[in-house]
C-alpha cells in the first residue's frame, strides 16, 4: 500500500526571489526621483521655530536660503549667531552682493518671482533678523519667507518652553 | 548530424538585486524629502528719506502689537498672552465701524476699525524679541486673518478657503485684505 504513494518530497519550495530585483528598482527610482542633493553643510546650529499658516515654496531653483543660528564651532567662530550664505559665514555686509548674485543667475522672466527663505534658529535675537530685512529691502529681494516647521496645533505654539 | 543542444547558457541575475540595493541605499541616505515652508512676507521697498508721518490713517484703523525684549506681547495699550492675539486681531479686522463691509459680522465698535479695507496691524518688536517669538505672532496674526477668510468662505460658498477657486478666492481676498506692518525694531533699555 505504501509503496503505491509516490513519494512526496517533504521539503518546502523554494521562496522565488526573482521579482526581488524588480521591487528594489521600483524603491530605487522612486527615491533616485524624490532625492535632492545636500547642497550646503550647516555651519550654525538650526532648530527652526514652528507654525502653522505657512506657505509652501515650491520653486526650489527660484529660491536663495539665507541660514542664522550660534555656529557650530564656537572655538573658531565664536557663539554670538551668524548667518551663514552658502558654505561659509558672512556678515550682514556681504548679503546684498550675495542677493544680487544669487538673482543674477535666474533668468530675466521670473526674477520677479525670487524668493529668499530665511532659515534661523529659534535662540537668534530680532536684531540681526532686522539688520538682514535692511539688507533685503536695499537689494530689492523683496519677498521673503521665514521657514517653519509645521506644527501640529495652534495650541502647541502658546505652550511656553 | 548530430544534434547538440547548444543553449546558451542563462546569465546569473541573483547579484542584481544586490547592485540595485546598493543604489538604494546610496538614494536613501542622500535623499531629503523635505519641502520647504514659511511665513511668506513681503517687504516694503527700501527708502532713504523716513517715511512721512502720515496723519491720514486714523489711530483706531492701527492695531498696534509690540512685542518687548522679554517676549512680553502689549496689544493696543493692554498685556495680552499670545493665545489671546488671534482672537483679539480677528475683533479688529473684522468690527467694520463705518457700516461698510457688508458681509462682515463684527461688533460693530466705534473705537476700533472702520472696515477690513483700513485696518492695518502694525507689529513692532524689540531688537532683543527673540526669533521665536516673533514667528509665533506672526503666526497669528496671520491665523487670524486666515480664520476670518475661511469663516466667509463657509458662509457665502459653503466650503473652506483653500478648496475655493481662483474667482471666488479673490472675491474673499477682497474684502478681507492683508495689511500687516512690520515697524524697525526699537532698542530700548539702553
Amino acid at each position: 500500500m505504501a509503496l503505491i504513494r509516490k513519494k512526496k518530497s517533504k521539503e518546502t519550495p523554494p521562496v522565488s526571489t526573482a521579482s526581488l530585483p524588480d521591487i528594489v528598482f521600483m524603491l530605487l527610482f522612486f527615491f533616485m526621483v524624490t532625492t535632492t542633493m545636500r547642497e550646503v553643510t550647516l555651519l550654525v546650529r538650526l532648530k527652526k521655530p514652528k507654525a502653522t499658516e505657512m506657505q509652501k515654496l515650491d520653486r526650489k531653483d527660484l529660491t536663495t536660503y539665507i541660514y542664522m543660528g550660534s555656529p557650530k564651532n564656537p572655538e573658531t567662530y565664536g557663539s554670538e549667531p551668524r548667518i551663514q550664505l552658502d558654505d561659509q559665514l558672512g556678515s550682514i555686509g556681504d548679503i546684498q552682493s550675495f542677493v544680487i548674485l544669487k538673482r543674477e543667475e535666474i533668468n530675466e522672466a521670473e526674477r520677479p518671482k525670487f524668493t529668499v527663505s530665511i532659515k534661523a534658529d529659534i535662540d537668534v535675537k530680532m536684531g540681526l533678523i532686522s539688520d538682514l530685512k535692511q539688507e533685503l529691502r536695499k537689494a530689492q529681494a523683496l519677498k521673503i519667507s521665514y521657514s517653519t516647521n509645521p506644527a501640529a496645533s495652534p495650541e502647541e505654539l502658546y505652550k511656553t518652553y | 548530424m548530430g544534434r547538440k543542444k547548444r543553449s546558451t547558457p542563462e546569465i546569473n541575475a541573483g547579484s542584481m538585486a544586490d547592485i540595485a540595493f546598493l543604489l538604494l541605499i546610496f538614494f536613501l541616505v542622500t535623499t531629503t524629502m523635505d519641502v520647504d515652508k514659511g511665513l511668506m512676507v513681503k517687504l516694503a521697498p527700501w527708502t532713504d528719506e523716513p517715511p512721512p508721518e502720515d496723519n491720514k490713517i486714523k489711530e483706531k484703523n492701527i492695531f498696534v502689537v509690540l512685542v518687548n525684549s522679554n517676549d512680553q506681547l502689549l496689544v493696543e495699550d493692554d498685556y495680552l498672552s499670545i493665545d489671546q492675539l488671534r482672537g483679539s486681531a480677528k475683533d479688529f479686522i473684522n468690527n467694520n465701524g463705518d457700516g461698510t463691509c457688508a458681509e462682515c459680522n463684527g461688533l460693530r465698535s466705534p473705537v476700533s476699525s472702520d472696515n477690513p479695507q483700513k485696518a492695518i496691524i502694525s507689529l513692532q518688536n524689540d531688537r532683543g524679541t527673540s526669533y521665536q517669538m516673533f514667528v509665533k505672532v506672526r503666526n497669528e496674526i496671520l491665523g487670524a486673518y486666515s480664520e476670518l477668510r475661511n469663516e466667509l468662505s463657509e458662509r457665502k460658498y459653503g466650503r473652506s478657503f483653500p478648496t475655493l477657486n481662483e474667482e471666488d478666492r479673490s472675491v474673499i481676498v477682497g474684502i478681507y485684505p492683508q495689511f500687516i506692518s512690520e515697524a524697525e525694531p526699537v532698542s530700548v533699555g539702553e
